[in-house]
């Protein structure tokens, strides 16, 4: 698609609107600033599409400030009887041919692209290449499991990343319908409950570095009340230090707790929490158990429940009321008031959870 | 009985009246009601994502705004107001004395009023629908309360009206026209009409039936849309699109039908290349059809389906784009006079080429999977929808409202609405598109510092205020008018083209006293070029025979509201059942009452109508 780019015509239109769109927004977020093999593919489609509809409001705006100010009623042209155009065959059968040149111009990126995008064999192939990573992605209301299938890992909220080569998805919900998108890195797909979606992305090393390796994702689809905030976060790491980490998480135990704080707080989170949360990293039980987010690594998470800041305070500020950060989540009033004492020791348990 | 001797409280006029003008009237009125609803609902939301972390409302009731927002607005307001201008010109357009089934437009109005009465009782009784304007089976099947039950039940109603309505046109547009009315001759508005009718019969039937089905599960047990009982959600997501595609184009086309009639008019010529445009019209409204699922490219239907529903929505801008070009030939080598109605479709071009373009980028659908859900769907649609359909209902308004009301608006604040709303609609939605490509998801009830939105977002809103500034000097335009507008003349603004002009301002109860004869395309103005002072009548002048007014389609509607709330409770209180079959039974009983009751109509006389004329004349 590249080579038959710069043959175009409008490579100049092109790389202004280019240009121009490019500086807007965040890296971490920015459909304009792709960071990655889908989100490039998108993004020239992108492109292609508003060189050629620039293209028609150029043409269509000349003739029609040309008619507006040319033709205006001047004064004493009140009774002016115009002569009584029927219409003219050839210039209509020009903007019909032109628009329709135009479309195919567009039409035939649009198709290859579309298959391109859809190309996931090397997750289905009957024995997978053991390099070819596979997430499965569960949204559930207001938060995400990725689960590593073929590594045994799950983890919530933060999804771990190579970079530089495709990385396969199976995406679905477990409640309602859901979306994920991580803007800068590809187009959404749809979490249904009744199927299984399927596509790849792709993250580049080069620019995530630039975005600070960590790109934003969203939830696309209303929801329920939380919908605006069940964010998640994408960490891009090179394969090494992605192979380290998928290890380190491999081999996770139960945390052993040494701090006299955080062990009442585990012995808190034992008696409210563990019936959902898991607190290592391999969860053996069946996904309609697993109701809440695994929170093996906690402590090295980029935010809390998605949104806010990842400190203490916040944290503290969750426990004792998530109604109020997260409006409908399902953990509100799923366990008894917590006094001040005990969710500072619960906040000292939960941030000792690492594996890193 | 003469017109004379029957003498009527005003209220009980209209409740019983089957005159197609006064349902016009009756159908601006409701409408305009439920429009100015909608947009407070939107100023609500512009105002809670003025800045992010806002708390202006909470989550749960931003939802509630989207939702009655998005349903209020293409359900309540722009249907209706469209039926509106139809109901008031199109009958006299094709120079018919009413429309096919006057007691049946009545009926359409009194669904589609109760209908949506019952859907914002919802605001009073424990919360209204939160799932969004589509109501995707899976979220409105886990919605607590009723606000979901409000929204199946209140649109399957006003939808009956809606049909019913449809239908109507679709019959009246094909029996009811004047001789030598070939169909080659119908003013485009009446094209318009005729095509968006035929969309409303074909895609109002496959939303009842994905609004029953969710009916059934939600209050009567079903697991049609549960997908843990082996039901299909996706199932429901294109139900709802086979009918909300079409719905689109059901809205634009009568939009594009009332530009052509005001752009003809003011630049005084005849449309460019109208058989095109007739085609153009046809074309789009077969096509609206075959591209629903192009709202779906992201539920995952594989790259064949989205390869072949992309490409089939990019032939819609062919006719589009031959209806843009035709537009400006017909001004090209015109005398233009910026009126208030010109000034909107001198607007509509651009804004709605802006849209249509954003169109066509969407519906490449690898791109989509960015732009889907996204604010830049929100900015593309409101192009659309407020950049077309809303322009061209209070150009139409403008345009039109000397023959439904006899008087001229104010040109000077007209044009200051204009302004004011034109002004406002771009700076609410240009910038949302931007907002989207960087990364906002929509129905979002607030916003995170720091990604960049914030600048965007109060430009927004700052734009919303605008816009409603605009629609508050139409109502004092409208105020205003009534009380001391100057007299319309039946050529109100001097340049018509269309029967409706010669007709007196506004028009009598019978239309015409002679059924006239149709020499051409733009008849009116044919007789006019002539040196004629009137069309040429086909007919002798004699009785004109009229249909009685009725309560019954007030009743009828009634009877469904109640059934409504019956059923909606039949799970929680013991009176539900009762008073849902009770509903049923007022709605069947007056069906059988109207079936029985032997109704000959009356006769206008000959003398009575000679008596009319002259005093439209001297007025």
């Amino acid at each position: 698609m590249k080579k038959w780019l710069h043959n175009w015509r409008l490579f100049s239109l092109f790389s202004m609107i280019a240009l121009l769109l490019a500086g807007c927004g965040k890296p971490f977020l920015s459909t304009l600033q792709p960071a990655g093999e889908a989100a490039d593919m998108q993004f020239s489609l992108m492109l292609l599409s508003t060189a050629i509809m620039l293209l028609v409001i150029v043409v269509v705006t000349i003739i029609f400030v040309y008619v507006v100010i040319r033709f205006r009623q001047r004064k004493g042209e009140e009774n002016k009887i115009p002569k009584q155009v029927e219409g003219n065959h050839t210039l209509e059968i020009v903007w019909t041919v032109i628009p329709i040149i135009l479309l195919i111009i567009l039409a035939v990126p649009t198709v290859k692209a579309t298959f391109d995008l859809a190309d996931v064999k090397p997750m289905n192939k009957e024995k997978r290449d053991k390099d070819t990573l596979v997430v499965n992605v569960r949204a559930s209301l207001y938060w995400w499991e990725f689960e590593y299938p073929d590594y045994g890992v799950i983890t919530s909220q933060d999804l771990v990343v190579p970079t530089d080569e495709r990385v396969y998805f199976n995406l679905k919900a477990s409640d309602v319908k859901h979306s994920f998108w991580i803007p800068a890195v590809g187009g959404k797909i749809d979490t249904n409950i009744e199927n299984k979606n399927q596509f790849w992305l792709e993250f580049d090393q080069e620019r995530a570095e630039k975005a600070g390796n960590i790109f934003y994702g969203k939830c696309a689809e209303l929801c329920g009340p939380s919908h605006a905030l069940m964010d998640f976060k994408v960490k891009a790491v090179p394969r090494e230090e992605f192979d380290q980490w998928i290890e380190k998480m491999k081999n996770a135990k139960k945390p052993v707790v040494t701090d006299p704080v955080a062990k009442q707080g585990e012995e808190i989170f034992n008696k409210s929490c563990i019936g959902c949360h898991a607190v290592t990293p391999i969860d053996k039980r069946p996904e309609q158990a697993r109701t809440a987010p695994n929170l093996a690594n906690f402590g090295d998470r980029e935010r809390i429940a998605g949104i806010l800041e990842h400190n203490e305070e916040n944290l503290k500020k969750w426990l004792k009321d998530p109604e109020s950060v997260k409006p409908g989540n399902k953990m509100t009033g799923t366990y008894a008031k917590l006094t001040d004492e005990q969710i500072d020791a619960l906040t000292k348990y939960l941030m000792s959870l690492k594996v890193e | 009985m003469s017109t004379a001797v029957r003498k009527k409280s005003l209220i009980w006029d209209y409740l019983t009246t089957v005159d197609h003008k006064k349902i016009a009237i009756l159908y601006l009125i409701a409408g305009g009601i439920f429009f100015i609803m909608g947009g407070i609902e939107a100023l609500i939301i512009r105002i809670q994502l003025a800045v992010p972390n806002n708390d202006f409302v909470s989550a749960g009731l931003f939802n509630e705004m989207i939702t009655m927002h998005g349903t209020t607005m293409i359900f309540l307001a722009a249907t209706p107001l469209l039926f509106a201008l139809m109901n008031a010109i199109v009958p006299i357009q094709i120079g018919a004395r009413d429309v096919a089934f006057p007691f049946l437009n009545a009926l359409g109005f009194w669904l589609f009023f109760f209908g949506g009465l019952f859907l914002n009782c919802s605001w009073f009784l424990g919360g209204a629908p939160d799932a969004g304007w589509t109501s995707y089976a899976s979220l409105s099947l886990e919605s607590p309360g009723h606000g979901i039950d409000f929204y199946v039940l209140g649109l399957q109603v006003s939808g009956f009206g809606t049909l019913i309505s449809g239908i109507n046109f679709i019959v009246t547009i094909i029996t009811m026209r004047a001789p030598g009315m070939t169909y080659m001759r119908m003013p485009l508005f009446t094209w318009a009409t005729f095509v968006a009718s035929t969309l409303i019969l074909f895609a109002f039937p496959p939303l009842t039936a994905g609004l029953l089905l969710l009916m059934m599960d939600r209050l009567f047990g079903g697991n049609f849309f549960n997908a843990a009982l082996g039901g299909n959600t996706i199932i429901y997501e294109h139900l709802f699109w086979i009918f909300g595609h079409p719905e689109v184009y059901l809205l634009i086309l009568p939009a594009f039908g009332i530009f052509s009639e005001i752009i003809s008019t003011f630049s005084k010529k005849r449309l460019f290349g109208y058989s095109s445009m007739v085609f153009a019209i046809v074309l789009i409204g077969f096509l609206g059809f075959m591209v629903w699922a192009h709202h779906m490219f992201t539920v995952g239907m594989g790259p064949v389906a989205n390869a072949i529903f992309a490409v089939a929505t990019m032939t819609i801008a062919v006719p589009t784009g031959i209806k843009i070009f035709n537009w400006l030939f017909t001004m090209w080598g015109g005398s233009i006079r910026v009126t208030t109605p010109m000034l909107y479709a001198i607007g509509f071009i651009p804004s709605f080429v802006i849209g249509g373009v954003t169109g066509v980028m969407q519906a490449a659908a690898p791109a989509d999977y960015q732009y889907h859900d996204s604010y830049f769907i929100v900015a593309h649609f409101h192009y659309v929808i407020v950049g077309g359909v809303v322009l061209a209902l209070l150009g139409g308004t403008h345009y039109w409202w000397p023959k439904m009301f006899g008087k001229m608006l104010s040109e000077k604040l007209g044009k200051l609405t204009f302004v004011l709303f034109f002004t406002g609609f771009h700076l609410t939605f240009f910038i949302q598109h931007f907002l989207g490509l960087m990364g906002m998801p929509r129905r979002v009830f607030t916003f995170l510092p720091g990604q960049g939105l914030e600048t965007g977002n109060l430009i927004s809103t700052i734009g919303a205020l605008l816009m409603a500034a605009g629609v508050i000097v139409l109502l004092i335009n409208i105020v205003i008018t009534t009380f001391k507008g100057e007299k319309a003349e039946a050529d109100a603004w001097g340049l018509g083209r269309t029967l409706e002009w010669a007709v007196p301002s506004p028009a009598p109860e019978y239309n015409f006293a002679q059924t006239p004869l149709v020499r051409g395309l733009d008849a009116y103005w044919l007789e006019k070029m002539e040196g004629k002072k009137g069309l040429t009548p086909a007919e002798p002048l004699g009785d004109i025979h009229m249909p009685n007014p009725s309560f019954l389609p007030f009743v009828i509607s009634l009877g469904l509201f109640i059934a409504s709330f019956g059923f909606m409770y039949h799970n929680d209180y013991s009176w539900g059942l009762p008073v849902g079959i009770l509903g049923l039974v007022i709605t069947f009983g007056s069906m059988c009452l109207r079936s029985i009751i032997d109704d000959h109509g009356f006769h206008i006389h000959k003398e009575d109508i000679i008596e009319a004329e002259k005093k439209g004349v001297k007025a």
